[in-house]
């Protein structure tokens, strides 16, 4: 059985605790049931600026203004909202700008609503058709180090990159996770 | 109605320290035209994100004024981002909306705010914390203590003409403007990690 409570804190936490190492300030989001524990922990965390966007293109643009003034973020999103995207990481490509994305996939693995179906099946073809370094992701002790690989390929190098958390591994959509 | 060139000259020769961003196309020309400067960041693409690139830097840099200069249809293509700023509350951030309504890059057609469509009102109503409306050179000394002396987030739409200006074409590439800004504002050392 994928992703138990115990599981998806555990998970929540080691992100956490590499965006810490990390240095990243800024985390933007539009919210996705997937990320609610570490939502959660990003917004009790004072060392941290939790934004909330309308729509998942404005946290590029944050990433990109937070960077000019010295400052690392992180974009966290379902897997929709990267179709959003897709013009906007122009900024980030053209201008060796990092860009740490974390993407709940949806869409892909025992997915109930087909809605979810077209865009979460594009995720990895859109992101790759723009430069962005991928991490897909199929176990919850791999998502720390995932986030760590990304943050540095980001970061040290100047370019841009999502980790996949897949819903294999997260689970079909279930509003249980939320108690 | 304002000519622009002559607006953003006058505005940016009382920056001082403020961080400047230019939405794409005749903003950044105006910003480069008044004078190249390390803590200009000149879009050239990217459309809809100045005023987020602008909410990024001020969060960054609370000790800092930054200055967003764009046009009105950039602003509307990113338009939910004044629902996202209006949140945020950030004291050190303005946008001056340089509006002709119209897409004048494109061949002048008819933009939005032509018909009604009130930035200044959108903005007011998200929850910026003033916001302002000119249309002619008598309200300058007003624009000027909205864009650098009011508590942010505040706005600006200044209705300029339409009438075109020589391109001024600022730095093309993004990787030398990015590191540029960078150094000015953080030291060298810092410009490229």
């Amino acid at each position: 059985m994928p992703s138990t409570k115990a599981a998806a804190r555990k998970w929540a936490r080691d992100v956490h605790q590499v965006l810490r190492e990390h240095e990243v300030r800024q985390v933007a989001t539009v919210p996705d049931a997937g990320l609610i524990r570490l939502l959660e922990i990003v917004a009790g965390d004072t060392g941290m600026r939790l934004v909330t966007l309308t729509s998942e293109e404005e946290g590029i643009a944050l990433a990109a203004g937070a960077w000019l003034g010295g400052q690392r973020s992180a974009l966290l999103m379902q897997s929709s909202g990267v179709g959003n995207c897709i013009n906007m990481l122009s900024l980030p490509a053209l201008c060796g700008i990092p860009l740490l994305m974390i993407v709940t996939m949806r869409g892909e693995w025992g997915e109930f609503n087909p809605w979810q179906v077209p865009m979460g099946q594009a995720v990895r073809p859109v992101l790759a058709a723009m430069g962005v370094k991928l991490f897909p992701v199929e176990h919850e002790d791999e998502v720390g180090p995932a986030v760590a690989a990304a943050a540095g390929i980001a970061f040290n190098g100047g370019l841009q990159a999502a980790v996949l958390l897949t819903q294999r591994m997260l689970g079909a959509k279930r509003f249980a996770d939320q108690e | 109605m304002l000519n622009r060139r002559r607006l953003v000259a006058d505005i940016l020769a009382e920056r001082g320290e403020t961080l400047l961003v230019s939405g794409l196309g005749a903003p950044s020309y105006d910003a480069a035209a008044a004078g190249d400067h390390p803590l200009n960041f000149y879009l050239w693409g990217a459309m809809g994100s100045a005023a987020m690139i602008g909410l990024g830097l001020a969060l960054a840099r609370p000790e800092r004024r930054v200055l967003v200069i764009t046009g009105d249809g950039e602003l509307l293509m990113g338009l939910g981002a004044l629902a996202t700023i209006a949140a945020e509350r950030p004291r050190n951030l303005a946008i001056l909306v340089l509006d002709n309504e119209a897409f004048g890059e494109t061949g002048r057609q008819a933009g939005l705010t032509g018909r009604g469509v009130a930035l200044s009102g959108i903005a007011a109503a998200a929850g910026f914390a003033a916001t302002l409306e000119i249309a002619g050179a008598n309200d300058t000394s007003a624009l000027y203590e909205l864009l650098y002396r009011t508590p942010g987030p505040v706005l600006a739409v200044a209705k300029i003409s339409l009438e075109p200006e020589p391109q001024v074409l600022p730095e093309r590439d993004g990787r030398y403007p990015t590191q540029r800004f960078r150094a000015a504002l953080l030291g060298p050392e810092r410009a490229t990690r």
